[in-house]
Parts: structure tokens; C-alpha cells; sequence
């Protein structure tokens, strides 16, 4: 694809398909949908050079509802059909949308070799903390003691944490939105901006099997005091700037320090940035609770993706030699018979 | 076999003294250099124009303890002055570069054959540890063939003195000394090979020394040290009748390869290659790594289904995507093939068979994947299925392989097995413009105003459209989920999935393949053996041999196992018998049950060794009714028994 195409101009309409949309009514799969409709237009792509890829699970019907080409694959596999597909065409814009049982659970080991590989994508987790295609099963982000139809006294085991897990997994783009919230776009358009996997963990409210599990940071009432929004160069002020997060220098934590008149630096507010990976790890491992939720771009630090780097090689590995087949079938050791040898 | 070589005609064969055949083992520790060993001097044999087949036989530990039993590696070559159809029944000359080499493989030397042994490596650890009790080089247990003792190590670190190296390295060299000596008594070039060695340790110029020091030494001792007393001579074994052109020989592994290159250049399509290591497929994913100026991109996954899930993304982006694997691997990707199978996308999946079920023999040839290959996903799931015969015909069966998942939009499935992979044989190279192009044509037109495209749309072969993502006008959604004709919406409707179904049957059902030819006989008579895969070259000098006294027994080679030939029924129904080789417990012979009714009788093996010739004549003489003078003895002893490898 090295025609330089005109990207026409389009609104949020052109992104939808004549599909009718199969969620429950009020899932927050709605709101999310909506979010990436709103959000492609300022993006300067064109809907046949973006490709969504997904696996298995209710967000993964997401691909029928997008006017792009779309791949709707198996259970946990989307970013090894994505890696396929990125490496055969690197001009496509990849989106991956899945799960957290589809990206953590049965494709934990998919997600993690995405990451660390760094193939140039979106990765948008839909964190609802449950199975609901299959009626509302624990997930493996779902808190300890969730009751469950398969885990009728609750769950024993400790939760994975999507953005302590894909850092783990060397991930250079983390980002955690929510569902219903005006910044999603924003940080949509951050992980598009981000050359590499950028990995999105977007809380969704799933209203039939898990409802109201992240209102205590969600919900209006409590989303001053529970949501830290970051931003690069700016500090990290929560509860209308009455409270900040510094650096605990004795125990090389995070603490909650009250702000008094706008006097950030007073406190020893932590000003974000983006690259720092050492901060990054402290954000994602932030509990909720004792801190608010670190929402935003949480880590932003791009590096070389997988699919340059095995072009690259294969143009190196090309350099003056043809592609003769038959030169290839006649290598290695050959010897020439001239006639039978057998003279009848 | 070298495909090209003709086969004698009677008149050629009364022209010239008997055909000459050798066969010769070569075993001792797997940290020996066996492999290496036979496979310098297959290319040594296949320099000096004769026909040859190989089989290596390797243990799945690389470097299993030292001296035992279940260490034990060797390296079987057939060669000859006619066409070679097998690594050969039984050894005529078995190098045992220690006593467990000697037990694991004296049972299988012909009677009066030639035993090499390193006597330097029979003391009372070694023998101890092959569990002999007295040594057979001196208790005259080894009577019944002919035993050369030399002390192999002694006279290899005599030759390699002067170069200084450690008693360890020194002793690496043994393998060339051995080589040299095998050179000597088959008068050979060792040219070639001293022309290798300096190439291999080009870096490390006194081991290249040391090894063409060792092989000179073995070369001369031959020369020097009065053989023809003990009744040894050297051979010359006359080059075999071939078609004139170039040759090379090439492993399964190669041949694939290459042929996977080429069908990708025939349509005209980059190549997608994802994979995973694994016994014996891995090769193919080290062959097509070097090859990036083919545009081929190779891809070393996380795991088979990773494998097999980004060449089917490739597949979609428009690539030929190949992954490769073992039996194990292919269960682990089996469901992205349903994937493919429903989304309808070219993919070619091979399968290097290997003894199973489950981790199974890694290292050993097997072709008990049929059934998976046919019938082994869940859903009503066609997929073309395809066998390679030889390591040359890997070559034209890669190239059919993606001319049927292009051509007809579908997952196509290729069975070789480990001894294809492994084994070496001359190949006539070919004449790449002799092979007709298959150029994909990418799906481009935007339906008229008004006009949905429809991307399950068909063709007259029942072909979906292959659009590229990135083709404007074309946008479309595709998924694992039932879609309707035509649209390729999510259809859940009753009359949809039958139709579907149906659909997906007939496209595969109704793929062209060529009509099933007759390898040796004609249709019509007594006995026919069906064979598939690897069990071509004895199946082949069996019926030769059956024929050449007079019997009506014909044989059929099957490539195309699904769909299969067309005229297959008719013709199996035409014999009285029909006798199934297998290297299974018999599923070929279900499948032909099934498919025609036929009585289809089986012959099974699965020992992890390729059949013998000997084992299919006595099959066939039971189906004949005929008592064949048997010219090689049937039995089992070429096989090391259960009991001398676990006592």
C-alpha cells in the first residue's frame, strides 16, 4: 500500500455498519463503541486500511459493528491473528479488542508475546471483571470472594491486574479509560498516536452479571475522591486539586498528601511523565482505596515495534540477491549426469 | 528413489551384471557424530552417481548419558547400482563405535555381514553399561558374521597427535576415521570432503586438520593394513541408470521447503511462514528462514496455536500463510483451523507425523495422523488432505498443497512423517519453468450503487472472494460465527447452518484432483496394496518383487487422501484383494472401507521403523496364497527387542 490515498473527511456515521448491535441494553460496551466511533474521525485513517481483530467474549462482537475490515477469531488468540496480519500488510491500522478473560485468561500467553514483541497496535481490554458470554463466571480480574454460579461460596484466588501485567510484559504504552467517561476518546487517540502496542484497560460496566462492581470510582459521587486522572507535565491532583500523590522517600512508595490553596509543590506533588517506567509501575500497583484509581496515559515510552524490525531484516537479508527460483532449487552440493551410465 | 531415475526394463537389467545394492549402518553414541557421519557419506555416494535412500535413526535426548543403550544413533543408507527404493531390510556392514552400538543393532546385520567395532570403547565400563556380560568381540558370540575390531580410538588419536588437541577433542575426530576407512572400502573421492571440512572449521583451522588427518588415516589404513587377508575388499559399486541433468540431494525438510517457495512464486503470493519448534517439523522452519530475498517472512511464534493463528491472519491479510508441525502441535491448532475452514481463507498446514499419541516416540516415523487429518475437528470441518511419498515428491505435493488452498479458499492439510523429513535422497533438480503458474487474482471490483458486496459470494468451483483488507470500497466483517450465503452476516438460522454445511462439503468434495494412477500391474486382478505417504519405496520393491516372479499383484500410491481420487472406488473394486500398508493400526484401510465398501485388509507397523520390504512380501504372499522363496529372511530382529533397550 504505498499510494498515498486522501483520507476523506468523515463523521462518526461512516464508522457504523448496518449490523444491528447484540449487547444487553445498557452494557458498557455501548458507551465504548461509541467512543472509538467518535474517536476515528480525528485520526486521519481510512476505514479499508483499519483492521479490527478480536478474539472471544461479548466485547469481541465489537468487530461487526465497525465499517472497516474486521476479524471476530477465536477465544484468546486476536493478537496472534493480529500479529499475522500486521506482519503481512505493517501499512494496516491494527485495533485488537478483547477481554479480560480473553486477554488474561486463555490468552494470557498471546497478550504477554504481543507486548513484549511491541507490534504496532491498539489493544483494547474491556475489563468487566466477569464471564458474561457465558452467564457471569468469575474472571481472572474479578475480586477475591466474587460469588459466581461457579463460584457459589466466591472466589479464593487473587485477581490479575491488566496494567501490572502488561508492563511486566514490557509493554510501552499503558493506559486505563472508562466506559461511560468523556476522556476515553482522549486517551484513544493517545494509544493511536503511540507507535507499538499501546494497551488500553477500559473499565466496562457489564449490567447483567457484574453490575455497579466499579462504582465506588465511577459513580458520580465518588469520582473525585476515587479518580486520578494523569497527564504528562502536570501533577498528579485528584478531589479538585485538594489532594495529590507524592513519593513516601523512606518507603520508596506512593502516599496520598493533602493539598492546601493550589500549593502542589509545597506537598511534593509528583509532576507525571509519561517515560518513566519506575512510575509507571507504581501507578498500576497503586490499591484502590487507601489511593484513587490512576486513569489516563500511564506509561508512554515508544520503542522499536516487531513489525519494523522483521522488515528491516528481511530487506537486509535480501540486499543483492534475486529471488531466482531456480538458482534455489539447484543450490548446495550437485553433481551432473551426463548420460546413463549404463550403455545398453 | 531418485523420482527421475527410470526403472529398469528386463532387457537393461539382463544387459549389465546384477544390479549391485549395499547397505550399511553406521551407530554409536548419540554424541558421536553419527548423523554427520552418514550424511557425508550419502553425499559422498551420491557424488559417485549411485541411486541411495536414508533413514537416520536418532534417540529424543540430544545428548543421552554415554554408552547406554537407549544413547544409541544411527544412520542407515542404500545404495546402489539400480534404483533404490529403501534404506534397505538389512545392513551388510555395521560400523559399532561402541558395545551398546553393537547390541541395539547386530541383530539386524545380515547373516555373514560385516561388523566394524572401535574395540578401544569395549572395556568393562562400556560393556557394563550395554549390559553385556562377557565382551562379544572376544566370547565368539559374534560368529555368525564377519567382525573387524580395530581400535578406532587408539588409531584416531595416533593420527590427530600432532595437532595438539585435548584427549577429548582428539577423540571427536573418531567419526572421520571411521569415514575414511568406509571412503576406502567403497573407493571413494574423499576430495569432496576434506574440501567440507576446511569450510565447516574455517575458524578453527587445526580441527580442520585434525579431521582430514583422521580421515586420511582411516583412508590408509584401509590401504595399508592387509584387509584382503580377513576377506575384506574394497567395492566399487557402478552408478545407477539416472535421467541426464543436474542432481543434488535433498531431505523431506529441504524438498518442502523449496516447494513451498515455489507455490508461493506459482500464485504469485508472498509467503507467510509461522511456526513453532518441534520434532521433526522444525527444520522446515530453519530451511525457510534463510530464504527472505523469496519474500518469505517466517515467524517463530509463542506456541502452535500462535503458529498457526498469525498465519491464518496473514492468510486474511493476504499472504499465503504456512505453519508446520508435528501431531501434538496440530491438536493444539486445530481450532484456529475450524477458523479457517469457516472464514474460508487459504492456509497450508503440515504435519511432520511422528509416533503418538501424546508426546509419543518424538523422534520416530509413524503415520497414525490420518484420522486427524481427515476427521479430527470439531463440527463438520472438510479439509483437502494430501501425502508426500518420498523426500523428492515433498516438492511437487508442496506446490499442489497451494495450488488447492489458493485455488478453492481453504485450509489444506500435507501428512509427511519423520523419516521424510529426515531421510536423503537424489533429486533430479527441476525445471522451474516447466511448472505452470497459479497467479492469485485479490478480489478489487466495488459492487455497483445500491449493490452489497458479498463476501461469501461463490464462484463456479464454490470459491469465496479473497479481499485484502485495504481494498477501498470492499469493507467487511468476517468471524468464526455461522454467516449467511452471500452476505457473510451472523446467521444463526436453521436453513443457513444446513446450507452452509453443505456448501462447505461440496467445495471441498468437489476439488479437483487427478484420477488415481496405477504404480506397478493394471486395474483388475488378484491382490492390489494401497499405499500413502512414506511406505512407498518397500511397498514398491515388494510388488516388484511379487511381479518379477510371476504373480498378479498391483500396486496404487495414494497422494490425494481427501478428497480422494475419483476413480478410486472402481478401480479398488476391480482386484479381489486389496492389501493396506500402514504404519498405524490401520486407518487408511477404515477411511477406503467407508468411503467404498471395499474389503480392504491391513497390514500394520508401528514401531517407529519404516517398513521392510521383506515384511510387505510376506503380507502379500498370504494374500496371494503363494509361498514365496523368500530371498531376505522376514523377521523381526532388525528391531532391537524391548528387552535389551529397558532391561
Amino acid at each position: 500500500m504505498n499510494e498515498i490515498t486522501t483520507i476523506r473527511p468523515s463523521t462518526p456515521k461512516d464508522w457504523e455498519t448496518d449490523q444491528e448491535v447484540r449487547w444487553c441494553p445498557g452494557c458498557g460496551d455501548y458507551a465504548i463503541l461509541k467512543a472509538v466511533q467518535r474517536t476515528m474521525p480525528e485520526l486521519g485513517v481510512a476505514p479499508e486500511n483499519t483492521v479490527f481483530v478480536s478474539g472471544i467474549g461479548c466485547s469481541s462482537r465489537f468487530p461487526y459493528y465497525m465499517e472497516t475490515y474486521g476479524f471476530h477469531t477465536i477465544h484468546g488468540r486476536a493478537p496472534a491473528v493480529a500479529t499475522g496480519v500486521k506482519l503481512a500488510n505493517p501499512e494496516l491500522d491494527v485495533w485488537i479488542i478483547t477481554g479480560d478473560g480473553d486477554a488474561l485468561s486463555i490468552g494470557g500467553n498471546h497478550t504477554m508475546h504481543l507486548l513484549r514483541r511491541n507490534l504496532d497496535c491498539q489493544f483494547l481490554l474491556f475489563n468487566n471483571e466477569i464471564y458474561g458470554l457465558t452467564k457471569g463466571q468469575y474472571s481472572p480480574t474479578s475480586r477475591e470472594g466474587t460469588r459466581s454460579p461457579s463460584t457459589p461460596f466466591g472466589s479464593v484466588d487473587h485477581p490479575a491486574k491488566p496494567c501490572a501485567f502488561a508492563l511486566g510484559a514490557g509493554a510501552r504504552f499503558v493506559a486505563r479509560g472508562i466506559d461511560v467517561h468523556k476522556n476515553l476518546p482522549s486517551v484513544l487517540k493517545a494509544a493511536h498516536a503511540h507507535r507499538g502496542a499501546a494497551f488500553v484497560e477500559i473499565f466496562q460496566n457489564c449490567i447483567v452479571y457484574n453490575d455497579e462492581v466499579f462504582e465506588p470510582f465511577t459513580a458520580k459521587p465518588n469520582a473525585a475522591l476515587g479518580q486520578l486522572w494523569v497527564e504528562h507535565g502536570q501533577p498528579m491532583l485528584f478531589a479538585g486539586g485538594a489532594k495529590g500523590i507524592a513519593l513516601d522517600r523512606e518507603r520508596l512508595t506512593l502516599k496520598v498528601v493533602d493539598v492546601a490553596d493550589g500549593d502542589w509543590q509545597g506537598a511534593e506533588v509528583i509532576v507525571h511523565n509519561v517515560t518513566n517506567r519506575a512510575i509507571a509501575h507504581m501507578l498500576v500497583e497503586m490499591p484502590f482505596g487507601p489511593f484513587p484509581m490512576a486513569l489516563g496515559v500511564l506509561y508512554d515510552d515508544p520503542a522499536p515495534t516487531f513489525e519494523s524490525a522483521v522488515a528491516a531484516q528481511n530487506r537486509a537479508a535480501s540486499e543483492g540477491k534475486s529471488a531466482d527460483l531456480q538458482k534455489l532449487v539447484s543450490k548446495g552440493q550437485t553433481w551432473m549426469v551426463d548420460k546413463e551410465p549404463h550403455k545398453l | 528413489m531418485a523420482t527421475a531415475a527410470h526403472t529398469l526394463t528386463p532387457q537393461e537389467a539382463s544387459a549389465h551384471p546384477a544390479p549391485e545394492a549395499i547397505v550399511v549402518r553406521f551407530a554409536g553414541d548419540s554424541g558421536d557424530g553419527m548423523q554427520l557421519t552418514g550424511g557425508q557419506f550419502t553425499l559422498s555416494t551420491a557424488l559417485a552417481g549411485n541411486d541411495l535412500a536414508t533413514f537416520p535413526d536418532f534417540p529424543a535426548e540430544i545428548r543421552a548419558p554415554q554408552g547406554t543403550l537407549f544413547g544409541v544413533s544411527a544412520f542407515q543408507i542404500n545404495f546402489g547400482s539400480a534404483q533404490i527404493d529403501t534404506a534397505g531390510d538389512q545392513p551388510d556392514v555395521l560400523v559399532a563405535m561402541n558395545p551398546a552400538a553393537l547390541k541395539t543393532n547386530v541383530d539386524a546385520l545380515k547373516p555373514g555381514g560385516l561388523i566394524i567395532a572401535d574395540e578401544g570403547e569395549f572395556g568393562q565400563r562400556n560393556l557394563d553399561k550395554a549390559k553385556y556380560a562377557a565382551n562379544p568381540l572376544e566370547d565368539g558370540s559374534l560368529a555368525k558374521w564377519q567382525l573387524l575390531k580395530l581400535n578406532i580410538s587408539q588409531l584416531t588419536l595416533d593420527a590427530v597427535k600432532p595437532f595438539g588437541l585435548g584427549n577429548k577433542e582428539a577423540l571427536r575426530c573418531k567419526n572421520m576415521w571411521t569415514l575414511g576407512l568406509a571412503l576406502w572400502m567403497f573407493d571413494r573421492d574423499r576430495q569432496p570432503l576434506i574440501d567440507w571440512l576446511k569450510a565447516k572449521f574455517a575458524k578453527a583451522p587445526e580441527l580442520a586438520e585434525a579431521n582430514i588427518a583422521a580421515l586420511n588415516a582411516g583412508h590408509a589404513y584401509g590401504e595399508t593394513a592387509e584387509l584382503g587377508a580377513m576377506g575384506i575388499s574394497q567395492r566399487q559399486v557402478a552408478a545407477a541408470p539416472a535421467e541426464p541433468g543436474l542432481y543434488r540431494t535433498v531431505t523431506g525438510a529441504e524438498s518442502i521447503s523449496l516447494g513451498l517457495v515455489a507455490g508461493a512464486q506459482l500464485a504469485s503470493l508472498p509467503m507467510f511462514f509461522g511456526g513453532y519448534p518441534i520434532t521433526p517439523a522444525s527444520a522446515i522452519l530453519h530451511t525457510l528462514s534463510r530464504y527472505k530475498e523469496y519474500d518469505v517472512t517466517t515467524f517463530q511464534a509463542e506456541d502452535e496455536i500462535a503458529a498457526v493463528a498469525s498465519a491464518l491472519g496473514s492468510a486474511y491479510a493476504g499472504s499465503l500463510g504456512v505453519t508446520c508441525s508435528s501431531g501434538p502441535g496440530i491438536a493444539l491448532k486445530t481450532e484456529a483451523i475450524g477458523l479457517a475452514i469457516m472464514t474460508e481463507l487459504p492456509l497450508v498446514i503440515i504435519n511432520a507425523q511422528r509416533g503418538g499419541p501424546s508426546t509419543g516416540l518424538p523422534t520416530k516415523t509413524e503415520q497414525s495422523d490420518l484420522y486427524q487429518a481427515v476427521y479430527g475437528r470439531n463440527g463438520d470441518a472438510p479439509v483437502p488432505v494430501i501425502a508426500a511419498r518420498s523426500a523428492a515428491d515433498c516438492f511437487d505435493v508442496a506446490i499442489e498443497a497451494v495450488r488447492i488452498a489458493t485455488q478453492y479458499m481453504t485450509p489444506v492439510m500435507l501428512l509427511t512423517d519423520g523419516y521424510l523429513q529426515n531421510a536423503a535422497e537424489p533429486w533430479k533438480v527441476p525445471d522451474m519453468s516447466a511448472y505452470a503458474p497459479f497467479p492469485v487474482t485479490f478480489h478489487t471490483e466495488v459492487p455497483p450503487e445500491g449493490e452489497k458486496f458479498q463476501p461469501y459470494g461463490r464462484d463456479a468451483k464454490l470459491k469465496r472472494p479473497w479481499v485484502k483488507p485495504g481494498t477501498p470500497g470492499l469493507l467487511h466483517r468476517i468471524g468464526g460465527i455461522e454467516k449467511a450465503q452471500g452476505s457473510g452476516n451472523i446467521d444463526y438460522s436453521p436453513a443457513n447452518h444446513q446450507a452452509m454445511t453443505n456448501t462447505r462439503r461440496d467445495k471441498v468434495m468437489g476439488i479437483e484432483v487427478p484420477d488415481q494412477a496405477i504404480e506397478q500391474g493394471q486395474a483388475g486382478g488378484k491382490l492390489v496394496v494401497v499405499g500413502w505417504g512414506s511406505t512407498y519405496g518397500p511397498i514398491a520393491q515388494a510388488v516388484r518383487r511379487a511381479r518379477s516372479r510371476g504373480h498378479d499383484v498391483s500396486h496404487v500410491h495414494i497422494r490425494h487422501i481427501w478428497p480422494l481420487p475419483k476413480n478410486l472406488g472402481d478401480l479398488l473394486k476391480s482386484y479381489e484383494h486389496v492389501l493396506v500398508p500402514e504404519m498405524n493400526t490401520g486407518q487408511l484401510k477404515t477411511l477406503l472401507r467407508d468411503q467404498y465398501l471395499v474389503d480392504a485388509r491391513s497390514l500394520t507397523k508401528v514401531s517407529g521403523q519404516p517398513f521392510r520390504i521383506a515384511e510387505i512380501e510376506a503380507a502379500i504372499a498370504q494374500h496371494i496364497g503363494a509361498d514365496f522363496d523368500q530371498e531376505v529372511p522376514s523377521d523381526d530382529s532388525q528391531l532391537p527387542s524391548p528387552e535389551a533397550v529397558n532391561p
